[in-house]
This record gives structure tokens, C-alpha cells and sequence, in this order.
């Protein structure tokens, strides 16, 4: 059975909510914002931790996956609160080819403008959402803390755009 | 939402294509998705092997590739390996041998250590691979695990969904056994 760990659930927004803009740090020196991908659908995976071993799963996942959400045209991002650096060694590590956002400072804000910051333990929960081209949220999961939720859901959520 | 989580299920039902050890009317079905140089797969071989030899003639073991190419160079290579050793009905020979040797696959050597142990036509096998002449077959295998939620690997399913403990003996056998109550035979 999953362990959820006891953690309080965050709400995550629902199918329909308009996708919170944002601009974060992806490397040192350069930023992305979720307006950047208007046009083109977009999945946002938010996730606890660089380097625990379900997030480097689920992250190696997603990059193993690439060639099919590239059949829709469709921007990964991967989002922690975890600082740029980390991100970076990580990115390098595990051979990911899509950016990894720096939810650093103002510490876990975006994640809190998704409705998926877990406050307890000052991480994102592994929550997903597919953002149509003109920017609405058209499908959200939350993910249990220990499961890696595969890509099974991202990808018949691109399907039905 | 995480109070209504559901473990994903099989899009593709166990069936004739598959390879697989135990019998048809098994109570219980355990599908692996695996690369073969996966080091957590390397690891779950054995364990697998011991689950089979616990549960005997009640079990079912289905193999289905899932080569992390990102990330294992090896893993396609492995893959197309066993398929062609597949055309020769060594299956699960090969399957067997390359986990078994695991810290040498690619190696040059990696033929010649095999070829007095399985019986095959070793040039036949090598020319197949070399024309990736079953990779249409692998990526079958690797878009039905992807559709089907597979996360990583190794990833089991237990009769048709997603089994999300870990890949140790115990709680495989545990969750075989219920599988098998909630199935109705014995």
C-alpha cells in the first residue's frame, strides 16, 4: 500500500483553473516563465526532493519518455524548491533533458500558487499538472510521496488536449 | 488525489506474445517490466527466482522489456539479445544468462563466455540483433509498460495492476498470496 506518511494532503488546482504564471531560475544566470510556452501544451511536475530516490525515478522517467511528449509538442518542467546548483549536479546525473525549475526564494512559492507546497516538511508534493496552449490547468494529480507516478497519466492527458 | 489513489493497470492483457514460465490457468500472473541493465533489476532476478520456486505451479511469470536507454547503453543491445535468442526458443535462457552476467554485458567477450553453454546459432542471433530485427517487438513491450504506469525498473503488476512495494521476497509473496485469495482458487 502506499505510505502516505501522515503528511497533511494539499489541495492541488483543479482542471479548468487558469495556470499561475511564474518566472524561475533554471540555471545561474537564465529564467523561465510559464508565459514562454504559450502556444504549446506544457506539463509541470512538481516534485519533494533532487535526489531521493523516488524523484530521481521519476525524473529519469520522464526523460526516458521525452520522444513521446515531443509527439505533442509538449515542454516538461520539473519544479523543486530544492537551489539551482542542485538542480544542476542532478540534471547532470541522472541525464535529463528538459529544465528543472529553482522554487527557491520566496521558498516553495509557486509550489504554494499550485496549491501543491507541503508546509510540514517545507517541500512540493509530487503533484503534476498539463497545461493547455493557452495556458489552463487540463489535468492535475497528486502522487502519493513514495510512488513514482509514471507517465501513463501525462500522457493520455496530453491526448485529450 | 492521494486519498483516492489507484494503482495504474495493465494496458496490455497477458497473452500469446508474451514469454513466460508457469501455467495458463496459474491463480496468480506476476508481469515484470525490466532492463537488463538495470542494476535493481539485477538484483530482483534472484528474488523473482525464489518467489517462482515458493509459489510453484501458482504463479505465472511474464518477462517484458523495458530498456532505460537514457540511461543504460547496454540495455537495448541486452533486450534485442534475448528476443533473438527468443526466435530459437531460448528465452529464457538468454533472459536467465544475462542477468547472471550482468557486469559484463557489452563486453567482447560476452559471446564467446555463452556460446558452449546455450545451444544457438550464434551467427543467426548476432546477424538479427545487428539488424535490430525484433526491436519492433521490444517497443511494443516498452509503450504498453509506459501506458500502463510502469515507473521505473524494475515494475511489477500483479494480476493486470500495478504493484507498488518493494521488490523484496517477502512482500512480493505477501502480495502474490492476496492476489491469489482475492482471485478465488487455491
Amino acid at each position: 500500500m502506499p505510505n502516505t506518511g501522515g503528511r497533511r494532503t494539499p489541495s492541488i488546482l483543479k482542471p479548468g483553473s487558469k495556470a499561475p504564471d511564474f518566472t524561475l531560475k533554471t540555471t545561474p544566470d537564465q529564467t523561465v516563465s510559464l508565459r514562454d510556452f504559450l502556444g504549446r501544451p506544457v506539463v509541470l511536475a512538481f516534485y519533494p526532493s533532487d535526489w531521493s530516490p523516488v524523484c530521481s525515478d521519476q525524473m529519469g522517467l520522464y526523460a526516458q519518455v521525452m520522444p513521446e511528449f515531443k509527439k505533442f509538442n509538449a515542454e516538461i518542467l520539473g519544479i523543486s524548491v530544492d537551489g539551482i546548483w542542485c538542480h544542476l549536479a542532478f540534471a547532470k546525473d541522472h541525464k535529463l533533458n528538459f529544465p528543472l525549475l529553482s522554487d527557491f526564494e520566496p521558498k516553495g512559492a509557486v509550489s504554494k500558487a499550485y496549491g501543491a507546497y507541503e508546509a510540514s516538511v517545507g517541500e512540493s508534493g509530487r503533484a503534476i499538472f498539463v497545461i493547455d496552449r493557452k495556458g489552463i490547468i487540463r489535468w492535475s494529480m497528486l502522487s502519493p510521496d513514495g510512488i513514482n507516478p509514471g507517465a501513463d497519466g501525462i500522457l493520455s492527458a496530453l491526448e485529450k488536449l | 488525489m492521494t486519498q483516492n489513489y489507484k494503482a495504474p493497470r495493465l494496458t496490455l492483457p497477458v497473452g500469446e506474445r508474451d514469454h513466460f514460465e508457469g501455467p495458463a490457468g496459474a491463480p496468480v500472473v506476476l508481469v515484470e517490466y525490466g532492463d537488463y541493465q538495470c542494476p535493481y533489476c539485477g538484483a530482483a532476478y534472484p528474488i523473482v527466482k525464489k518467489v517462482q520456486k515458493e509459489l510453484g505451479a501458482k504463479l505465472r511469470f511474464v518477462f517484458r522489456n523495458f530498456p532505460l536507454t537514457n540511461m543504460h547503453p547496454q540495455a537495448q543491445w541486452a533486450a534485442e539479445t534475448a528476443e533473438a535468442a527468443a526466435a530459437q526458443g531460448k528465452f529464457w535462457e538468454m533472459h536467465d544468462y544475462l542477468y547472471e552476467n550482468q557486469p559484463s554485458l557489452g563486453d567482447e567477450t560476452f559471446f564467446a563466455k555463452y556460446e558452449g553453454k546455450l545451444k544457438l546459432d550464434l551467427p543467426k542471433l548476432k546477424r538479427e540483433v545487428a539488424q535490430h530485427a525484433h526491436s519492433a517487438r521490444i517497443e511494443e513491450d516498452y509503450m504498453s509498460g509506459i501506458r500502463s504506469g510502469v515507473n521505473g525498473t524494475p515494475t511489477f503488476f500483479i494480476n493486470g495492476l500495478r504493484y507498488d512495494g518493494y521488490p523484496e521476497f517477502g512482500p512480493l509473496v505477501s502480495a502474490l498470496g492476496e492476489a491469489q485469495k482475492e482471485s478465488g482458487q487455491s
